[in-house]
């Protein structure tokens, strides 16, 4: 596809479309995190009993 | 191959120039802060504790959850949204988001609050949280909100159950205690939009929107402002008088609750000809600080408790 065929975008829809990518970057980073974190809390030392 | 080619040729496709910004805006943050702190409120008032962690999952949860119910309402009244000058500027009517983004944002907001609260804390929170996020962008938004100058009453349900989630998700249950909580927003509802709506009445009228001044008139609105607030400042005082707090929130709800009577008495006598309306700005100003204040008591008396509780043990 030749580029004439792509949406140029203007400077403010890039800024805003890098704004809203930092945001869904941070906020999925945050989930991963607190699902971590929050399954370490829910089983306490729990999570290291485990047959081996 | 057609359809293809077009959709990239038509040069009337939108690009989103919205901002993380925007979409924060979504959300109604001061709406969101004060269920914060109410649900806040809920968990510390709760006899038992849970793990901190996941005591601030569950507050950012409710967080996110109330949030997307802002997002949804936003969505839907856009149209009404803008003709009123409160809410002109809100990132739809504004054109910074597109009703479709307020929509996609507001469902995957909700399914996400309602599936973390429930998978990391427990189902009963979720299963409050989740209703209330229904009730507010279903009952109250689309179809009260529209339709009944009782709009207000019964959708204040959605803004009181924060406590009550809070408490769940420490609990597992819901409590008398935790009902009193939800009480005590509930008819501080009625008063505090009641008062809005006397001196924004004309931007109501504008909207469409069967507000109690603009259905069943000033004197009958000043009237029920009225008797809610009688309603109103007993219930605050309730916690005390069923014995889950301690004299201190008595005294300090008692005192709130005669301030708001006196405030709602001066919207009472307020003369048909007062177009500049001052003692209904003073009560809806003071029941933003009545509302603050009487949490922020019972938030202070149960830290006090458990703080006390721990020294005897």
């Amino acid at each position: 596809m030749s580029d004439d065929h792509l949406v140029t975008l203007t400077d403010k829809q890039k800024k805003a479309r890098r704004s809203r990518n930092i945001a869904i970057g941070l906020a999925l980073a945050a989930l991963v995190i607190i699902f971590y974190l929050a399954t370490i809390a829910k089983f306490g030392p729990a999570i290291l009993d485990r047959p081996l | 191959m057609a359809l293809v080619h077009n959709r990239f040729e038509d040069q009337t496709i939108r690009m989103s120039e919205a901002t993380a910004g925007d979409f924060f805006a979504l959300l109604k943050p001061r709406v969101m802060s004060l269920v914060v702190f109410t649900a806040f409120v809920g968990m510390v008032a709760a006899p038992v504790t849970i793990n901190p962690f996941l005591a601030v999952v569950a507050i950012l949860a409710i967080a996110i959850g109330a949030g997307a119910s802002g997002a949804l309402n936003m969505w839907y009244d856009a149209d009404i949204d803008a003709v009123m000058t409160r809410t002109v500027n809100r990132p739809v009517p504004a054109g910074k988001v597109t009703p479709h983004e307020a929509l996609t944002f507001g469902l995957v907001l909700s399914v996400l609050s309602v599936m973390t609260l429930g998978v990391l804390v427990n189902w009963l929170s979720a299963a409050l949280l989740a209703f209330t996020i229904f009730f507010y962008a279903v009952v109250y938004t689309m179809w009260l909100k529209r339709w009944t100058p009782q709009n207000i009453v019964i959708g204040g349900a959605a803004g009181a159950l924060p406590p009550m989630i809070g408490w769940a998700a420490v609990t597992g249950s819901v409590s008398f205690e935790s009902v009193v909580l939800f009480l005590i927003t509930f008819l501080w509802t009625p008063p505090h939009f009641w008062a809005l709506a006397l001196f924004k009445s004309q931007d109501y009228e504008r909207a469409g929107i069967p507000m109690m001044p603009n259905v069943a008139g000033e004197a009958s609105t000043r009237r029920q402002i009225f008797a809610y607030s009688l309603l109103l400042a007993p219930v605050g005082v309730a916690p005390w008088l069923l014995g889950y707090t301690t004299i201190g929130y008595g005294v300090v709800s008692l005192a709130l609750g005669i301030g708001f009577v006196w405030y709602a008495w001066k919207v009472l006598r307020m003369p048909d000809s007062d177009r500049v309306m001052k003692p209904a700005k003073a009560l809806f100003g003071y029941s933003l600080l009545y509302l603050f204040v009487i949490f922020a008591a019972y938030l202070a008396d149960s830290v006090v408790e458990r703080v006390f509780a721990l020294g005897g043990a």
